[in-house]
């Protein structure tokens, strides 16, 4: 049987991802964990996250699991979720500016409170609801998943990677950004897949028997 | 390509089960939470919306449990409001599965709650529930005031002066609800939804006297609202999930179907 560890460092609540994980693989043993060698032993790894980037990263820090998710991020499937996205990238400017685990090189950004649609009408913050996900690379992750499907999102911030080849998927609110990105064994999303119904399971799905090769 | 407008249906629940008044008299039994929450998710709901009216404090498990059970096979946004007044009772039901809390009266007894709890929790999750009604006289310009106990007490507070102060305290989304029009099928109160929609930089969820379709894309269209509730045309079957997604689509509105 193989295992899934849900890395649990205290910011909210992981029922969701849990029973997600669990709906769409019920093979897999799902763990929801907060010590070193439980997440080092499992096949593949979660990195979900709700809140504040600097509450995260502190929380990661003092815990010593920004030192655990670095090293798995050197060989095991591992999914990045929405704040554990933005964990990923070198920097973000919530907060007023805070260091993160740079695994992909990049910043995380404000939406400018001045967006408008086409409309003219102003841009609501946060991005929240369903929108449409545009695969800019062929990923086993996307595997069943139709181009432009819809997920959900709320989020405020997003990942501005400093290469595209690091793109996985964009989304536009109301320019495009980086909904997605991909780096070896590291995959990591904006939106919420243990939200967006059947995409969402299908994608967790994709990820529970990704072996890490792109 | 762009964001979806979203449909909430939203189930009102009493001691564990679904339940619709006409203006909070008249209460008809509509059937048990879980089992409508399976039929909306299949249906292509956006969210779900469950909001607590037991009144008596015993009887609170009982929600916990259907959140409980509904998260543990629905995978869309679950919001729960009524009687969130602790940020221990936001945390249960967090706990218990749920994404989002609607505050309604206590933000308005005391304002700092809101603020505790978007530090907490995070803006995400925190709901403003507004109760509105129209105060102003035909020939004025439209005013409305913040109404708490189900509509029966004003509190003297303007409804978009506290929409941008609920903002300014971490709120992440507005529900606004028009005391006119709850449970009258009559259509939301177009010109104060999209006062509230305009004066504040979060969603707006329009909530209040849905009666057919067309009330669904005016809410959007008229109201600028980012998302629309309803209860009873979900309920009873006079429509379902999908046909009002198609029919606010053939009205140009963007939708997830």
């Amino acid at each position: 049987m193989s295992s899934v560890a849900v890395i649990d460092y205290g910011m909210g609540n992981l029922h969701s991802i849990v029973k997600a994980l669990q709906h769409a693989a019920p093979e897999v043993d799902v763990i929801c964990v907060s010590d070193a060698a439980s997440i080092l032993q499992a096949d593949r790894v979660v990195f979900p996250g709700v809140g504040a980037i600097r509450d995260c990263m502190q929380a990661l820090t003092e815990s010593g699991l920004s030192r655990v998710i670095r090293q798995v991020a050197l060989n095991k499937p591992l999914l990045g979720i929405c704040l554990g996205m933005q964990a990923l990238l070198t920097d973000s400017e919530e907060n007023g500016g805070i260091k993160c685990l740079d695994i992909f090189p990049g910043h995380v950004k404000h939406f400018s409170d001045s967006l408008k649609n086409q409309e003219g009408e102003t841009l609501k913050i946060p991005h929240m609801g369903w929108n449409q996900v545009h695969q800019t690379q062929k990923h086993p992750l996307w595997d069943n998943i139709q181009q432009d499907s819809r997920f959900y999102f709320v989020h405020s911030y997003y990942a501005q990677p400093d290469t595209s080849a690091l793109i996985a998927a964009t989304t536009q609110y109301p320019e495009a950004f980086a909904c997605a990105l991909a780096q070896d064994n590291v995959f990591a999303v904006q939106f919420h897949p243990e939200k967006s119904q059947a995409v969402g399971l299908q994608l967790l799905n994709n990820f529970l028997h990704w072996d890490g090769e792109v | 390509m762009s964001l979806a407008k979203r449909i909430i249906p939203c189930l009102d629940v009493d001691n564990g089960r679904v339940v619709k008044g006409v203006k909070f008299v008249d209460i008809r039994d509509a059937g048990d939470p879980v089992e409508i929450a399976r039929r909306y998710d299949r249906e292509g709901a956006d969210e779900i919306t469950f909001l607590d009216i037991t009144a008596t404090h015993d009887n609170r498990d009982t929600i916990v449990h259907v959140v409980e059970q509904v998260a543990s096979e629905v995978f869309i946004p679950l919001t729960v409001g009524g009687g969130i007044r602790t940020l221990d009772d936001i945390r249960r039901m967090l706990n218990a599965g749920a994404d989002k809390v609607g505050i309604n009266s206590a933000a308005v007894f005391n304002p700092d709650f809101v603020r505790e709890a978007a530090e907490r929790f995070g803006s995400q999750c925190i709901v403003v529930a507004i109760d509105a009604k129209k105060v102003s006289q035909n020939g004025e310009y439209d005013r409305w005031e913040i109404f708490t106990h189900g509509g029966r007490k004003t509190t003297g507070i303007d409804a978009i002066a506290w929409a941008k102060k609920m903002v300014d305290f971490g709120a992440g989304e507005i529900l606004l609800t028009s005391m006119d029009r709850d449970g009258t099928r009559e259509g939301f109160d177009l010109p104060l939804t999209r006062a509230i929609s305009e004066a504040v930089t979060v969603p707006v969820i329009a909530s209040g006297g849905v009666g057919c379709l067309d009330h669904l894309a005016d809410g959007v269209i008229q109201g600028k609202a980012d998302a629309v509730l309803a209860a009873s045309i979900f309920h009873f079957a006079e429509f379902t999930i999908n046909q009002a997604k198609q029919h606010m689509a053939s009205r140009g509105i963007e939708v997830r179907l």
